[in-house]
């Protein structure tokens, strides 16, 4: 499907969901309750068939935390972004390390990372961070080196 | 291609340089040879570089000619000859190491070529990359394992200070002589071959001359360095 395909279906799918375009992949804004019913349609839909997950990242916008997941369908060839804002104090998120199982790593390590707790997730614990690293998010912006920082 | 010579564990104890004590070595050979035998009589194995030549004079004698040298020298000269370095790398300055290692810039020109995939049996480790926070035991234990003497060379700009990740990391070790003592840092980012093999012919040089820190260590054991 193109991009204007895709955006008709979703739109069907999910009144709610907010588009962003301009980019090389359409942009698709989901709220955090929504985001395993609206993963579970895009995997298993069959006009849709998303069944690759090739990135899971989070953006610290310093006012909240936005975590992106990129989407492509193996069959089909289409590939979609997924954001979801979220509460910068209280980040909580449903895993959707059961559908695509590449998700379980990259959960891991936004949540080593950012701070941001996947809901449900089988084996949510530090995966490169060494053991024992409490309570600091060395990716969120004020994050301060312990030894040598400078603040620009 | 700027190579510090001497590591700072040399500096602070008051020992000369490489290139002093070379330079040093060079003078005294020449006075021994003007005074005691003569020009004519006497001549440093393996032509006049520093790098090739021979430790010792040969006294020319009617019957063919003596060789007068010291033993420490020549096993330095020897060691000096046959560094076998340890195949460890962890970015992007092992991929100049590797190709200082082929064809092209092919450091078994001076003694090199046989990289060794086990610390047990190499001599000098070249830190090539940056070393993080979990990477740092794992070089002290290899560091550990290899076998005296040996030598240890920081390749580039993250092994030599953290480099680029000098401020506002949290994983990277802010200079590989903070894990186990460096004895010639290359600059760079990364280095070029040429400063590579510069860095390899410099460890040589202060080899031959008996000044890097593990042959200043065996020397005098009494200092703990």
């Amino acid at each position: 499907m193109t991009n204007e395909d895709l955006k008709i279906k979703l739109s069907e799918l999910f009144p709610s969901a907010t588009f962003e375009e301009g980019g090389q992949w359409i942009n698709v804004n989901v709220d955090p309750k929504d985001w395993l019913f609206f993963a579970k349609q895009l995997r298993y839909n069959t006009d849709l068939n998303f069944d690759y997950l090739f990135c899971l990242t989070c953006i610290d916008w310093k006012t909240h935390l936005t975590v992106v997941y990129h989407l492509e369908s193996t069959k089909y060839r289409h590939i979609i972004v997924v954001r979801s804002k979220l509460d910068r104090n209280q980040p909580e998120i449903e895993t959707v390390s059961h559908i695509w199982r590449t998700a379980d790593f990259h959960e891991r390590e936004v949540y080593e990372l950012f701070g941001v707790n996947f809901l449900n997730h089988p084996d949510l614990r530090l995966l490169i961070l060494p053991d024992g690293w409490e309570g600091k998010f060395p990716l969120r912006k004020d994050f301060e080196d312990p030894v040598n920082m400078i603040k620009l | 291609m700027d190579v510090k010579n001497t590591a700072p564990f040399n500096s602070s104890e008051g020992e000369p340089n490489a290139q002093a004590s070379l330079k040093q070595t060079a003078d005294n050979k020449k006075e021994i040879s003007k005074s005691d035998v003569g020009e004519t009589d006497s001549s440093p194995v393996g032509g006049s570089r520093m790098g090739a030549s021979f430790p010792g004079e040969v006294h020319n004698t009617p019957s063919g000619g003596v060789l007068v040298s010291k033993l420490d020298d020549v096993i330095n000269w020897a060691r000096s000859n046959s560094l076998w370095p340890l195949v460890f790398g962890t970015s992007c300055c092992a991929i100049e190491m590797m190709s200082t290692a082929s064809a092209k810039y092919d450091w078994s020109r001076f003694g090199f070529e046989v990289a060794r995939a086990t610390p047990r049996q190499a001599d000098v480790i070249i830190i090539a990359g940056t070393i993080v926070n979990k990477m740092a035991p794992v070089l002290k234990r290899l560091y550990d394992q290899m076998a005296d003497p040996k030598y240890v060379i920081a390749m580039g700009a993250c092994a030599t200070s953290g480099g680029p990740f000098f401020y506002n990391t949290y994983s990277v070790v802010k200079g590989a002589d903070h894990v186990i003592p460096v004895d010639v840092y290359i600059a760079g980012c990364p280095p070029r071959p040429e400063a590579l093999l510069h860095a390899l012919i410099t460890l040589q040089k202060k080899i031959k001359s008996g000044t890097t820190r593990e042959q200043i260590r065996m020397q005098k054991p009494e200092q703990n360095f």
